[in-house]
């Protein structure tokens, strides 16, 4: 019988670069920036680590394939190391390989490091030709990142009567929510505060979503050093403790069978589930202190809201209104900023996430530091709203 | 008798008035002609506008009938690989089909036009269809540039069930050049007006319907309608003086809200006359090229029973102002247009691919399960349905002639365009299925959840490194 990963694993150190147009810094500069930081984090030294999970989802803009760079980079003693992708997923998918690798008893420490250097391709937005094969360009719509999720804004404004300003409104709160904590964070791309009005009137990108409702893109690394859950008292007095790390990808369902919605994201409800269920969490609105989920457009971050369970369906718009999700309200989402501030270097914005929960809980947010949270929830979606992969990670002291 | 069953005509929603032409070419000399000329979105060329014509003229027609399909341009896309394959394989057509190419003449359509009519009297086709369409660019200035429109018509012949019976055929050949281009050439060259009119329309065109009159023993004066091509307005006009024809049975050759067509000019214009035709009319066609082909119809009393097309008058009505000169050359490709660095992404054609899953990308031929009925595009072996999932029991199912409706859309400015914003959406298909495609004919303005599409066949993208024009079915969006 599985007994899952409840309170096996421990993240003992965390590092994570200065987010965003790094023209001064290559692949390998971010890679050392974040290893470095983390390894000091952990007090630990090189040779401790006995694997290593390696996340890069376009490794053809920057390092290559496979898991040798890691190597060569941090001059790793021949040891273990797996290159893992998994779309915009791909940084909690190098911790899940770490995590998952630990809880398995099959090593002691292990590391998770995930990088992306986006700003090597000359153009803004995430490079999307080729990422389905060769066959989907002859079959499929011309699409871009920010019309893929704008499908999800069209379709729930539809769905739950919104009009476009009414719709257009709910989302530029999100964004200007999100805004207002960037600019505590030195480590956001983005550190400027944007009123709803400048989000309502800049240049649409995608209908319905203009240049505010998409985050930013952006040059990164972060990592984590995760060992047994009994041995992280040895390393600092202060470990977080992983409760559950769950993923879930999409059947096909959505895309192919009439019977989805289009104003949700499945995998994002299911993974949720699967992960309360595993870390004994009952009442996600109640329980779940602080999120950082995967707000790639700010259309994501609402109807996440709801899959997580924060808000009921088709309601979030109230809790938006509220200021349920503000750094002051009752459930902070995005207390650092999330990918809309951060900017999205894939491989590494799972572990950025999971860099703010930490933080959090040991209390060394500085200006952002909420009060008191228990519990923290990291949501990494990749892929489509009609195609996805979702991660989501509960930790907590 | 062999006689045409059924028609369809396709004219490219966008026109652009002579007169922007005009203001962008005044340095170059002035516009030889008024009004507007029908001009191709950028993913149409003389493939896509055949197909479109092809599927107007199908309508209600049993397609497994269909055993020959001729194509005719001079503005083919592939000058190695059959354009009429790419046709047939939209039209999901037989594998047991005939097909060829009729090119390198304007009278190439009526060829295709009448060696169907041949092989379907002598009995070796039993149904076939001709499309003709054309789709040139011209040196920016010129004749041709103003003058020629891109347009197509289609027919299906056969032996029965006909609204008009071809009675007879008179061509005739003569090494007149008046036009020319030579292979790997994009644009034509041209003479002297003056030389075209005096010494070709003035002189083949009479001669070939004083042949066809006096082969068949015909008088001119019982013709309702006289079809000839022509690329001059004036000497359209001045030949039907010539020839004694009163105004009533003068065709319009839609010069001034089409432009001259091509390969498909006479055709286009037979298509007009069916419309308009009562059983017993008689109606004659002549085209132009090196030479003419000339013959005439009767047509019969199943006319009245034509219905649902397009046509002629339906695609007049339907056209929106491309508003200016510029866009039609970014269009054409015949000025570099920015569509910035993410544009210059390279897309891979792997034509074992595009040869293996041919009717899947190309026909639009998905699977439907044979428990449950779910159908699915692209095709899927394990049924979507979550509450099925069968495993390859599956039937073709073509998805291209079915109606559907938007699920949810965007327009988006980021995605690498011609002409931004490229809009598209997720469709759901009237009887079951679900898949996402661009839009096209569309203004972005006017998508609305739940609007009613239907599909086009159209490029996708073109891949000039491997020599590759991709083509696939995209959706209009029909505003009512």
């Amino acid at each position: 019988m599985a007994e899952g990963i409840k309170d096996k694993v421990a993240i003992i150190g965390m590092g994570c670069t200065k987010f965003g147009e790094r023209f001064d810094a290559g692949p390998q500069d971010l890679i050392v920036e974040a290893f470095i930081e983390c390894l000091e984090d952990a007090g630990l030294e090189k040779k401790d680590i006995q694997a290593a999970w390696w996340g890069v989802h376009m490794p053809d803009i920057s390092v290559g394939r496979g898991a040798t760079i890691l190597g060569h980079t941090l001059k790793l003693p021949f040891i273990p190391i797996t290159r893992v992708e998994n779309f915009c997923a791909t940084g909690s998918e190098a911790l899940r390989g770490a995590v998952y690798a630990v809880a398995s008893g099959a090593y002691d420490i292990c590391l998770a490091l995930g990088m992306e250097k986006l700003k090597d391709t000359g153009y803004g937005g995430l490079p999307v030709a080729g990422m389905l094969g060769y066959k989907m360009p002859l079959v499929n719509f011309n699409l871009s990142a920010p019309g893929g999720f704008a499908m999800l804004a069209t379709k729930y404004f539809s769905q739950y009567n919104l009009n476009p300003q009414e719709g257009k409104m709910m989302l530029a709160r999100v964004s200007a929510k999100s805004h207002r904590n960037g600019m505590l964070s030195p480590k956001a791309h983005l550190r400027r505060e944007i009123t709803v009005e400048q989000i309502m009137n800049a240049p649409i990108i995608a209908w319905p979503l203009g240049l505010f409702d998409c985050c930013g893109v952006s040059d990164g690394a972060a990592a984590a050093i995760v060992c047994r859950a009994d041995m992280a008292k040895k390393f600092r007095k202060d470990p977080i403790f992983v409760k559950s790390l769950q993923i879930a990808v999409s059947s096909g369902e959505e895309m192919l069978y009439t019977k989805w919605d289009g104003s949700h994201v499945e995998p994002a409800y299911r993974a949720g589930i699967a992960a309360y269920k595993e870390a004994g969490i009952k009442n996600p609105r109640e329980e779940v202190s602080m999120a950082e989920v995967h707000d790639c457009f700010s259309i994501t971050e609402a109807v996440t809201m709801e899959d997580l369970q924060f808000s009921p369906r088709g309601r979030v718009k109230e809790d938006i209104e509220a200021g349920r999700f503000n750094l002051d309200g009752a459930q902070p989402i995005q207390p650092d900023g999330g990918l809309k501030c951060f900017g999205h270097p894939i491989g590494a914005s799972g572990l950025r996430m999971m860099y703010e929960m930490y933080k959090q809980l040991q209390g060394k947010a500085d200006k952002r530091q909420l009060k008191d949270p228990k519990i923290g929830l990291t949501h990494n979606m990749g892929g489509f709203p009609s195609m996805n992969i979702v991660s989501v990670c509960i930790v907590g002291k | 008798m062999v006689g045409i069953k059924s028609y369809g005509a396709h004219i490219p929603r966008f026109r652009l008035d002579r007169n922007v032409m005009q203001l962008a070419l005044l340095f170059l000399g002035f516009a030889p002609l008024r009004g507007e000329k029908a001009v191709a979105n950028w993913d149409e060329d003389s493939i896509t506008m055949a197909v479109a014509a092809a599927v107007d003229c199908l309508i209600d027609e049993n397609k497994d009938r269909v055993d020959g399909m001729y194509f005719a341009s001079t503005s083919q896309t592939y000058a190695l690989r059959q354009n009429a394959g790419i046709v047939a394989a939209a039209l999901d057509l037989k594998t047991d089909t005939r097909t060829a190419d009729f090119t390198d003449s304007t009278k190439s359509g009526t060829a295709a036009l009448l060696a169907a009519a041949d092989a379907i009297a002598a009995g070796s086709l039993n149904s076939c269809l001709v499309s003709a369409a054309d789709c040139r660019v011209s040196k920016v200035g010129s004749n041709g540039d103003y003058t020629y429109g891109d347009g197509a018509a289609a027919f299906l012949l056969s032996k029965e069930n006909v609204i008009a019976n071809i009675e007879g055929a008179f061509s005739t050949t003569h090494d007149f050049v008046d036009r020319r281009r030579l292979e790997g050439e994009r644009t034509e060259h041209m003479w002297e007006e003056r030389f075209i009119r005096d010494a070709g329309y003035m002189k083949f065109i009479p001669e070939a319907v004083k042949g066809l009159v006096d082969k068949y023993k015909l008088n001119i004066k019982d013709f309702s309608k006289v079809i000839y091509a022509c690329s001059f307005a004036g000497t359209h006009s001045a030949l039907a003086r010539t020839m004694g024809l009163a105004p009533e049975q003068v065709q319009d050759p839609m010069l001034n809200n089409v432009g001259e067509t091509g390969v498909a000019q006479s055709l286009m214009m037979l298509t007009a006359a069916l419309e308009d035709a009562k059983p017993g009319d008689k109606i004659m066609v002549v085209s132009f090229g090196q030479g003419c082909d000339a013959f005439y119809l009767t047509v019969t009393d199943n006319i009245t029973k034509m219905k649902g097309k397009k046509g002629i008058k339906g695609n007049l009505a339907n056209k929106a102002a491309l508003g200016s000169y510029e866009k039609y050359l970014a269009f054409r490709k015949l000025m570099p247009s920015e569509i910035g660095i993410r544009g210059e992404e390279t897309l891979y054609t792997s034509f074992s691919i595009v040869s293996r899953d041919n009717r899947e990308i190309y026909g639009m031929v998905g699977t439907k399960c044979k428990k449950c009925g779910t159908p699915a595009w692209p095709a899927q072996r394990i049924c979507p349905n979550p509450d099925c999932g069968a495993v390859d029991q599956i039937e073709p199912y073509r998805f291209a002639d079915k109606k559907a409706n938007i699920f949810t859309y965007t327009s988006d400015f980021l995605a690498p365009s011609i002409d931004p914003p490229s809009s598209y959406g997720f469709i759901d298909f009237v009887g079951g299925g679900r898949t996402g495609v661009d839009f096209t004919d569309c203004d972005a303005n006017s998508l609305k959840v739940g609007m009613p599409v239907e599909l086009s066949f159209r490029i996708k993208f073109t891949d000039e490194k491997r020599a590759a024009v991709n083509y696939g079915w995209k959706g209009i969006p029909i505003v009512s």
